[in-house]
C-alpha cells in the first residue's frame, strides 16, 4: 500500500497545482449584495433588455422563491446564503466591443489562460490549427466575441445572449426556456431571473459551421456568482461543434456557478457539446471552491437529429450536472461522455438522462468517474424509454477507478422501459488503481507520477478520443494536473 | 555484475528470504529451481525494488550501484528487467505506447533524448517479427484479453526492446505449449550478450532444455541450498526437491 500512501500524499499538494487560480485586478462594478427583485430589475436594465424579458425574469423569481434546494443529490455542504452574493460583476464598459478597446489588464488575462481572444491567434504549438471562434465571458458579461463577421457570412449567429436579445430577440423569445423550462429545478429557476451574459448560437438551415465555437467562463471577482445562459439553435441539417471552458481564481469562500445550456435540433441537426470543466475545486482541506450546480439539456426536435455531450469534469468543489438528451424526433440519438475526476474533499454527481420519446432512438452513455483522496464521485442516470419509443435502444457503461483508500465511488442508474421494444444494456465496474499495475509499469522505468499518468489515461481514452483534437490534448494535461501527486 | 550478500527479505512480517548469496557475472544465464514457497517470487520482487518486500539485512549490488537504495523505476534505469510470472493487464494503453513510454523514461533518466517514432516502430517490428508476434496485438490494450502464452511473449518483447542488463524471468515457461515455450526460449537466447546477464526463476527443467544455464542453484527455505552446473538441474527433475527442503529446514 505504500505507493497508494504516496499517491494520496501527492493528491494532497493538489491545491497548489491550480493554475488558473490567479487573480486579475480591473475596475468592476456591482450589483448589491443580495437578491431581490430590484436586483432583477438591475441587471435587466444593465442589459437594457426588452420589457418581455424583464417580465419572463421577474416571473422565474416569483416561481424561485417558493421552491425549495433539491437535496436529492449524494452532496454535502452548509445551507447556501443567497443573500450574500452578487448577482451582478462586470469590468467597466458597456458590454462587448472592438478589441482595441478592451481593457489590456483582460486581454493579459486571457493570454495567460491560453484562450485566443485575437483573431489572427491560434492554438499556441499545433501547427495548421483550425480556426476557432472565441466568445470570452468574464463574471457577468462577455468582454470579446470573435470570428463574428466570418461566421455571419455563412449565416451563422454567434454571439453574447444579451447581444442576441437586442439584436436577434425573435429568435431568442421563441427557443428561450423551451428546452428547460423556468420551473425546471430550483437552480435552473434562479438561473432564469438573474442570468447576466452566456452564448447564443443559431445555424440556419443546411449549414455546417465552418469553424468549432467555444465559450470561455471567467469567474474574477469575489463574492459573486456567475448565472450564464446559453442557447444554441440548429436548424434543419445545419451541424456545429461547441466547446465550453471555465476557470475561476483560487479563494477561500466557496461561490455558486448556476448556469443552463439549453440546445435546440431540427431535423438532420447536429450538435457535439464539449466542456471542459476547471473551477476552482477548492484548497486540499477542502476550503473554499466552486459550487457548480448547472442544468444542461439538449431536445431532438427533427428527426434524425444527433447530439452528443462530452465534458471532463475536474473542478469545482461541488458538482450537480446532468446533460441530458430529449430523443423526440424519429430516429434521433444521444451521446453522452463523461470524465470526472474528484480528488481532496471535491464532491460530483453527475451524469445523464436519456430520454426517449420517439421511435428508434439511440442513446449512448460512456461514463469514466475517478476518485481521489477523500472524495465523493456519484454517477447518477436515467434511461427511460416512453410507450411510442418502440425501437428504442441504449448502450451504458460506467466505469469507476479509485485511488487510494479515503474516497468514494457511487453508480445510481435509473432504467425505465414503458415499451417491451426497448432495448437497453448497462455495463458498470469499479476498479482500485492497484499497487501491482503501478509496480509493473514502474518496474518498466516509469516514474511513479508518470505511471498514474499513464493507467489513468488508458482507462479515460474512450471519452478523450471523443473531444476535438486539440482540445483532446489540453483535456489530457489537465486530466494529469488533476490528479498530480495523487500517487508519487 | 550482481552480487548478493547474505540477504534477509520480510514480507507482511514474516521472514522469506534468509541469508541469501548469490554471485552473478556479466555474461552468464543462471537458473534458480527452487520448490514452491522457497522464496523464488520474493527474490524477483526484492530485486525488482517492489514495495512492501523489506530488506532487513544484507545487500544487493549491480555493477557497483546499491539496488537496495533505488525505488523501482531508477532500478529499471540501472538496466534491471522484470519478466512477470503474472504479467499485469493495462486497459487503454497500446503495448506501443506503454514500451515507448518505458524506453523513454529509462532514456531520460541517462539524460539521453527520446527516441523517434519512426526508429522506434522499425525496431518493434524487428523484435515483434522475431517472436512471431501479430504487430496488430501491439496496437492493442496492453495484455488486456491476451492468452497466458501471449503475455509472456510481450514479457520478451519488452525485454528485447528494453535492452536490460540484468534480466530476470520469473516463471517464464508457466502458461507456455510447447511451441510458444521454443519461441520464446529462442527470443531469450538471442539476447544473451557478454555485458548482459540473466536470472532464471523456475520450478521446472522443462525450461532450461532451452534456455542452457551456466549455472544452478537451488534455492529452499529462503537461502541457496546448493549450486552446480546444468546437470543439477536434471537431478532435480529426476529426484524432486524433498531432499533440499529437508535440508533446509
Amino acid at each position: 500500500m505504500a505507493a497508494v500512501k504516496e499517491t494520496v500524499r501527492t493528491v494532497e499538494g493538489l491545491g497548489e497545482g491550480y493554475a488558473h487560480g490567479f487573480v486579475t485586478d480591473i475596475e468592476q462594478e456591482f450589483a448589491p449584495v443580495g437578491l431581490t427583485a430590484d436586483t432583477v430589475r438591475y441587471i435587466s436594465a444593465k442589459k437594457n433588455e426588452p420589457e418581455w424579458m424583464l417580465e419572463w425574469r421577474l416571473a422565474a423569481f416569483e416561481r424561485w422563491l417558493a421552491m425549495d434546494e433539491p437535496d436529492w443529490a449524494k452532496l454535502n455542504f452548509p445551507k447556501i446564503d443567497y443573500q450574500a452574493a452578487r448577482y451582478y460583476a462586470a469590468p467597466k464598459t458597456d458590454g462587448p466591443k472592438s478589441l482595441d478597446e478592451v481593457d489590456p489588464e483582460l486581454l493579459a488575462m486571457y493570454e495567460k489562460l491560453g484562450i485566443p481572444v485575437r483573431e489572427q491567434a491560434v492554438l499556441a504549438g499545433v501547427e495548421g490549427a483550425p480556426k476557432y471562434a472565441v466568445d470570452a465571458v468574464f463574471d457577468s458579461v462577455s468582454v470579446v466575441t470573435t470570428f463574428k463577421a466570418e461566421l455571419a457570412k455563412e449565416g451563422v449567429i454567434f454571439c453574447p445572449i444579451s447581444e442576441a436579445l437586442r439584436d436577434h430577440p425573435e429568435l431568442v423569445r421563441k427557443y428561450l426556456g423551451t428546452v428547460v423550462p423556468v420551473t425546471d429545478n430550483y437552480f435552473a429557476c434562479l438561473n432564469s431571473a438573474v442570468f447576466s451574459d452566456g452564448s447564443f448560437v443559431y445555424v440556419p438551415p443546411g449549414v455546417r459551421c465552418p469553424m468549432e465555437l467555444s465559450t470561455y467562463f471567467r469567474i474574477n471577482a469575489s463574492e459573486t456568482g456567475q448565472f450564464e445562459r446559453t442557447l444554441i439553435v440548429c436548424d434543419k441539417g445545419a451541424y456545429v461543434s461547441y466547446l465550453e471552458g471555465c476557470t475561476a481564481p483560487m479563494r477561500d469562500v466557496n461561490q455558486l456557478h448556476a448556469a443552463v445550456v439549453e440546445l435546440v435540433l431540427m431535423d438532420d441537426a447536429e450538435i457535439k457539446y464539449s466542456t471542459v470543466q476547471n473551477w476552482y475545486p477548492g484548497d486540499k482541506d477542502g476550503k473554499g471552491g466552486i459550487y457548480n450546480f448547472v442544468t444542461k439539456r439538449a431536445d431532438c426536435r427533427g428527426d434524425r437529429s444527433k447530439v452528443s455531450w462530452t465534458q471532463v469534469e475536474t473542478g469545482s468543489a461541488i458538482t450537480w450536472k446532468y446533460p441530458s438528451c430529449v430523443l423526440r424526433g424519429d430516429g434521433s440519438s444521444g451521446e453522452f461522455y463523461s470524465i470526472a475526476i474528484t480528488n481532496n474533499f471535491q464532491q460530483a454527481d453527475t451524469g445523464t438522462k436519456m430520454i426517449h420519446l420517439g421511435a428508434n432512438t439511440k442513446s449512448r452513455i460512456i461514463s469514466k468517474g475517478i476518485s481521489a483522496g477523500h472524495s465523493s464521485n456519484t454517477y447518477r442516470g436515467l434511461v427511460s424509454a416512453h410507450a411510442k419509443a418502440l425501437g428504442a435502444r441504449n448502450f451504458t457503461q460506467c466505469d469507476s477507478l479509485l485511488i487510494g483508500k479515503d474516497c468514494a465511488a457511487h453508480t445510481v442508474p435509473y432504467i425505465e422501459a414503458k415499451n417491451a421494444q426497448s432495448t437497453f444494456e448497462h455495463e458498470a465496474t469499479t476498479t482500485r488503481l492497484s499497487d501491482d499495475q503501478l509496480f509493473y509499469v514502474m518496474q518498466r522505468g516509469l516514474s511513479q507520477e508518470e505511471a498514474v499518468q499513464l493507467l489513468v489515461n488508458g482507462f479515460v481514452k474512450d471519452v478523450l478520443q471523443q473531444l476535438p483534437m486539440e482540445f483532446a490534448v489540453e483535456a489530457q494535461k489537465l486530466v494529469a494536473v488533476s490528479l498530480e501527486g495523487s500517487v508519487g | 555484475m550482481l552480487s548478493i550478500e547474505n540477504l534477509h527479505v520480510t514480507v507482511a512480517e514474516k521472514a522469506i528470504i534468509r541469508g541469501l548469496s548469490l554471485n552473478l557475472p556479466a555474461g552468464e544465464v543462471h537458473a534458480i529451481m527452487g520448490p514452491n514457497g522457497a522464496g523464488k517470487s520474493t527474490l524477483s520482487y526484492t530485486l525488482a525494488g517492489r514495495d512492501g518486500y523489506e530488506v532487513t539485512e544484507g545487500s544487493a549490488v549491480l555493477d557497483g550501484v546499491d539496488l537496495l537504495s533505488l525505488n523501482a523505476s531508477e532500478r529499471a534505469a540501472e538496466g534491471i528487467f522484470l519478466s512477470f510470472q503474472y504479467p499485469l493487464e493495462i486497459p487503454g494503453v497500446p503495448a506501443l505506447t506503454f514500451v515507448r513510454a518505458a524506453l523513454n523514461a529509462q532514456r531520460k533518466s541517462k539524460g539521453e533524448p527520446e527516441i523517434s517514432a519512426p526508429d522506434f516502430l522499425k525496431r518493434a517490428r524487428e523484435v515483434a517479427g522475431s517472436l512471431k508476434m501479430d504487430f496488430e496485438m501491439l496496437r492493442r490494450g496492453l495484455n488486456v484479453g491476451f492468452s497466458g502464452g501471449e503475455k509472456k511473449r510481450m514479457e520478451i518483447f519488452q525485454m528485447a526492446m528494453l535492452q536490460p542488463r540484468l534480466a530476470i524471468l520469473d516463471e517464464t515457461d508457466s502458461g507456455l505449449d510447447i511451441d510458444a515455450l521454443r519461441i520464446v526460449a529462442e527470443g531469450v537466447n538471442a539476447l544473451r550478450a557478454a555485458d548482459r546477464a540473466m536470472l532464471v526463476i523456475t520450478h521446472y527443467q522443462r525450461l532450461l532444455d532451452y534456455i542452457r544455464p551456466d549455472r544452478v542453484h537451488v534455492l529452499a527455505g529462503g537461502k541457496i541450498v546448493a549450486s552446480g552446473g546444468p546437470e543439477l538441474a536434471l537431478e532435480l527433475e529426476r529426484e524432486g526437491y524433498d531432499r533440499y527442503s529437508k535440508a533446509a529446514a
